[in-house]
């Protein structure tokens, strides 16, 4: 009469839906949330999720009830020394313990906020939303450079691991049913007239040997039909199809030289850590070449190019001009997404600011997907700034932007990366 | 040492005897329970036991008991909240879920012991079980047969509506819907039994007729001079209705059909859900009581090993604890306390009345018990429950008292305890506590200016001078959301004096 079911196994995320369903309805609030976090956060925090706090009011779903006032009798548990007619004072509402109950339940929990944890996908999942790299999908459709090999039905030559048992044994009984058929045809007929002739003639007439040798010879044809034959080999056939390359490499070029202060280094390793994260999620495979410059440029690693400190001048071309070897040498565009983002105050050497956009133009920006550049300045824009003009009307996938200070990154960054009409 | 002579008086033969459960086992005891529920007379639909995780659990909490909902961002906060408790602990998750249907669902935690299994089984697919099949209120208001494949229908239409008309567009009316919801209910009109057959055949002709039927209502060709002074007379509706979803899903000017469906679906949600509301004490009461009396039973027959039943009393203590008014923990008045005691009480008195109980109660004591708690559970609601049955011994025994808490005076005022004048007076407030239409504001659909600016008048009948809450005014946005036109709400005063209260205006262009 009782049925046990077990339903352990079965999915367990039936509210998945309501919760998006909730996310949804609060998108703006916790879009600011997220934003927040974003320019609060230190670097190495970033990749977490993240408390969010909506305002009780906004989530609260109204009723009609009886609010405060009125004449109401109120039954409680546990008197000890009360007795009819006794007068006590009215808890302040809200308050805790207390007579009057009912009342500090309701009050009570007036302005607290609605608390809920927002996954780390979904903390980045609203952060990124709404971006993509620009032309991904064009670049991921043109740039067929890898590919993997897919099932592709049967071939009649192979190497013998790639044999398919089945269907060359299936292969070998149709052949030797169909090469057969003939012969035993006339074995049958053949064995039939001797038994025939066996009731008119008596042992050893010729025409008996005749038959018997007759169905010697069929019987060793049939025989020498082979079991199996190279014929019949069959192969399972794989063929080549191409993926689109789901690597990509990031450069991050920035300036340490003097002018760079602390502020702004930080700045500009926010805009890095976010473009980073970005392209987590975009490309399974993904190297980050950190160049950091002065007068001179040098690859170095992430701790250097974040934390150590030197100082100089600033000759921007010498970062392009190593970026270039590098891509030269390991990263060749038709395996590589390349992107590039740089950060720097504008400052640069008068002379040197021609030669980045001859550099840009001519050499890195053909072999590059997208090139970010990012001032952080709350100054006029100088000599950098005007050249970099320049190239962005030769290219579009050359952007450039100003940040003013930490809490602009993010719609910078959107700005940078948004959505490009199609 | 004296575990010798205690298996020679009697020999223990326990089902099982460490504390993990296996299927197999939850199978053994559900037939042993069920045999000393037959025992008892116990009269339930068949049960259908479903194990389900923590997870699942949550799932299951936050879709308000329902075993397959339409979809909601509420049901996501509830989600949300109930998950972000848990984890820090703040909250033990529910050890069962049931389910007033046929067959009668029933969730259990993986994470219980054997223990907690047997006392759910008990609870859940016994007593709540028997109680759904026996009580007044849900053989005449729900409908076990259909319910499943009702809500399933209904989330399938929500689900087709979202897809033809915008996730936005159902979600406003959805919500609109639950801030109605209470108030979307009959409470004397038996309803027409759900069928999800009927309801999807129907529903098609149920929305060409009802929009034919409002259109009529709304009529704007010109009407004779004459007629049109009888119309003013006449009020629409005739009578004051209380049900405001059905009066809107029927008589709403501007609503598409597939929203009034909408509309429907959760007025008959709304209704399905009422007769749990009007009898919370009792149903758990009824339930403690019956897993108490059960397990008990099985212990004494020597199916059950000591620590099973050390380990059964310890939780079943927690479950009808009742802090006193002045703990830090009080939070009201615990149903399952009230419940359990006065099922408890009730066998004490016809098992061993006193002079008192035969004086308050001469018709149950000395009765057998069985019959006469068969007959508690099969014919009351809470309030009347209360009115009948709680007796002086337990009002003393819970010290209850009553506080009269009035806006006129500074202080409040004790109005009786637990003494011969005030046995009476506590039992009444009691009842009133747990009376619906007390508790929730008394609002009717009064008037509509049908010939004028098709404005909805409400009327709220104060009782006890308490006035509505805050939450009032969102509630009448959402009400002219529904209705389209300006809404209000015309409150009468306990003098007779009519105030109008609330309001929001519509303007159309």
């Amino acid at each position: 009469m009782t049925q046990i079911i077990d339903r352990r196994l079965n999915g367990k995320n039936k509210s998945a839906v309501n919760r998006q369903r909730f996310l949804r309805r609060f998108r703006e609030q916790i879009r600011k949330s997220v934003s927040d976090a974003i320019s609060q956060r230190s670097i190495k925090d970033i990749d977490k999720g993240e408390t969010v706090n909506i305002p009780t009011r906004d989530t609260n779903e109204p009723i009609f009830s009886h609010g405060p006032g009125g004449r109401r009798e109120i039954v409680q548990p546990g008197n000890t020394d009360f007795i009819v007619g006794d007068k006590v004072p009215r808890p302040p509402a809200g308050g805790g313990a207390g007579q009057g109950k009912g009342k500090a339940g309701n009050a009570g929990e007036g302005d607290d906020d609605f608390v809920f944890q927002l996954s780390r996908e979904e903390f980045l999942e609203f952060f990124f939303e709404d971006l993509a790299l620009p032309d991904l999908v064009k670049t991921q459709l043109a740039t067929i450079s890898e590919h993997k090999l897919v099932r592709a039905g049967y071939t009649t030559s192979g190497v013998p691991t790639n044999i398919n048992v089945i269907r060359s044994m299936k292969g070998a009984l149709a052949r030797r049913m169909a090469l057969r058929a003939p012969y035993q045809e006339r074995l049958r007929k053949a064995e039939a007239d001797y038994e025939e002739l066996q009731q008119l003639y008596e042992e050893k007439h010729p025409k008996l040997l005749e038959l018997e040798e007759e169905i010697k010879r069929l019987k060793t044809k049939i025989k020498a039909v082979p079991f199996i034959d190279t014929f019949d080999l069959r192969y399972n056939n794989r063929v080549k199809e191409p993926s689109p390359t789901t690597r990509a490499v990031m450069f991050c070029l920035m300036d340490v030289s003097g002018s760079m202060n602390e502020e702004r280094k930080d700045i500009a390793k926010r805009f890095f850590i976010l473009l980073y994260l970005f392209l987590t999620r975009t490309y399974k495979n993904i190297d980050v070449v950190f160049i950091r410059h002065h007068t001179t440029a040098k690859e170095v690693d992430e701790q250097e190019f974040f934390y150590s400190r030197e100082t100089g001048g600033t000759v921007v071309s010498s970062a392009l001009e190593l970026m270039h070897e590098i891509i030269m040498e390991r990263y060749p565009t038709s395996e590589w997404n390349i992107y590039a983002a740089q950060a720097s105050d504008g400052d640069n050497w008068e002379g040197d600011s021609p030669a980045c956009r001859e550099m840009l133009v001519n050499k890195i920006m053909p072999c590059l997907q997208y090139f970010a550049y990012v001032e952080i300045t709350a100054y006029e824009h100088q000599s950098l700034w005007r050249e970099y003009e320049k190239v962005k009307e030769v290219y579009n996938n050359f952007a450039i932007q100003d940040i003013a200070g930490l809490t602009s990154i993010y719609p910078v960054f959107r700005e940078l990366f948004k959505k490009h009409a199609a | 040492m004296n575990s010798g002579s205690h298996t020679t008086k009697q020999q223990r033969t326990p089902i099982s005897e460490t504390s993990e459960w296996t299927p197999e086992l939850i199978q053994k005891y559900d037939q042993e329970i069920a045999r000393v529920a037959e025992g008892f007379n116990l009269d339930t639909y068949p049960n259908q036991i479903e194990i389900i995780s923590s997870e699942q659990m949550m799932d299951a909490y936050s879709s308000v008991g329902m075993p397959l909902g339409y979809h909601h961002w509420s049901f996501g906060k509830q989600f949300l909240d109930v998950e972000r408790r848990y984890r820090r602990g703040q909250m033990g998750l529910a050890y069962e879920i049931v389910i007033n249907s046929n067959p009668c669902i029933a969730y259990l935690m993986e994470e219980n012991t054997m223990t907690m299994q047997a006392l759910v089984i008990a609870h859940a697919c016994y007593g709540h079980n028997s109680f759904f099949k026996g009580n007044y209120l849900f053989r005449a208001w729900t409908n076990a047969d259909a319910i499943i494949d009702y809500l399933l229908f209904a989330k399938k239409y929500i689900a087709k509506c979202e897809k033809r008309y915008g996730v936005n567009e159902v979600e406003h009316v959805l919500d609109s819907c639950h801030a109605l919801m209470n108030y979307g209910v009959d409470r004397y009109k038996r309803p027409s039994p759900l069928s999800a057959d009927e309801e999807r055949s129907r529903q098609r002709e149920r929305e060409d007729y009802l929009q034919s039927q409002v259109n009529d209502l709304w009529r704007t060709l010109p009407v004779f001079e004459k007629e049109l002074d009888k119309k003013k007379e006449i009020r629409f509706p005739e009578e004051p209705q209380e049900n405001l979803l059905y009066f809107i899903e029927k008589n709403a000017p501007l609503m598409e059909p597939w929203q009034r469906e909408i509309v429907r679906i959760v007025r008959k949600v709304a209704q399905y859900f009422y007769p749990q509301r009007q009898t919370q004490v009792m149903n758990e009461g009824w339930a403690t009581f019956w897993h108490y009396t059960i397990l008990n039973k099985l212990y004494d027959e020597g199916r059950l090993t000591d620590g099973f039943i050390m380990e059964f009393l310890q939780s079943h203590t927690n479950v009808v604890a009742q802090p006193s008014y002045n703990s830090p923990y009080y939070s009201g008045i615990n149903p399952y306390t009230l419940g359990f005691a006065m099922m408890s009480d009730i066998k004490r008195i016809c098992e061993a009345p006193t002079e008192e109980d035969k004086q308050w109660f001469p018709d149950i004591a000395g009765s057998n018990w069985l019959s006469t708690l068969d007959f508690a559970m099969r014919n009351f609601k809470d309030e009347s429950f209360i009115a009948q049955f709680l007796s002086p011994k337990l009002i003393r025994d819970l010290r209850l008292f009553a506080v009269l808490d009035d806006d006129t005076k500074n202080t409040l005022e004790i109005t009786a305890i637990h003494n011969d004048n005030g046995y009476k007076k506590i039992r009444q407030a009691l009842v009133e506590h747990y009376n619906l239409s007390t508790r929730e504001p008394n609002i009717q659909v009064y008037n509509v200016d049908v010939r004028g600016d098709r404005s909805l008048t409400l009327r709220h009948i104060q009782h006890n001078r308490r006035p509505l809450n805050n939450a009032a005014e969102e509630v009448l946005k959402h009400l002219s959301r529904l209705w389209g036109f300006t809404v209000r709400i015309d409150t009468m005063k306990a003098d007779g004096g009519r105030e109008l209260t609330h309001e929001c205006r519509v303007k159309h262009t």
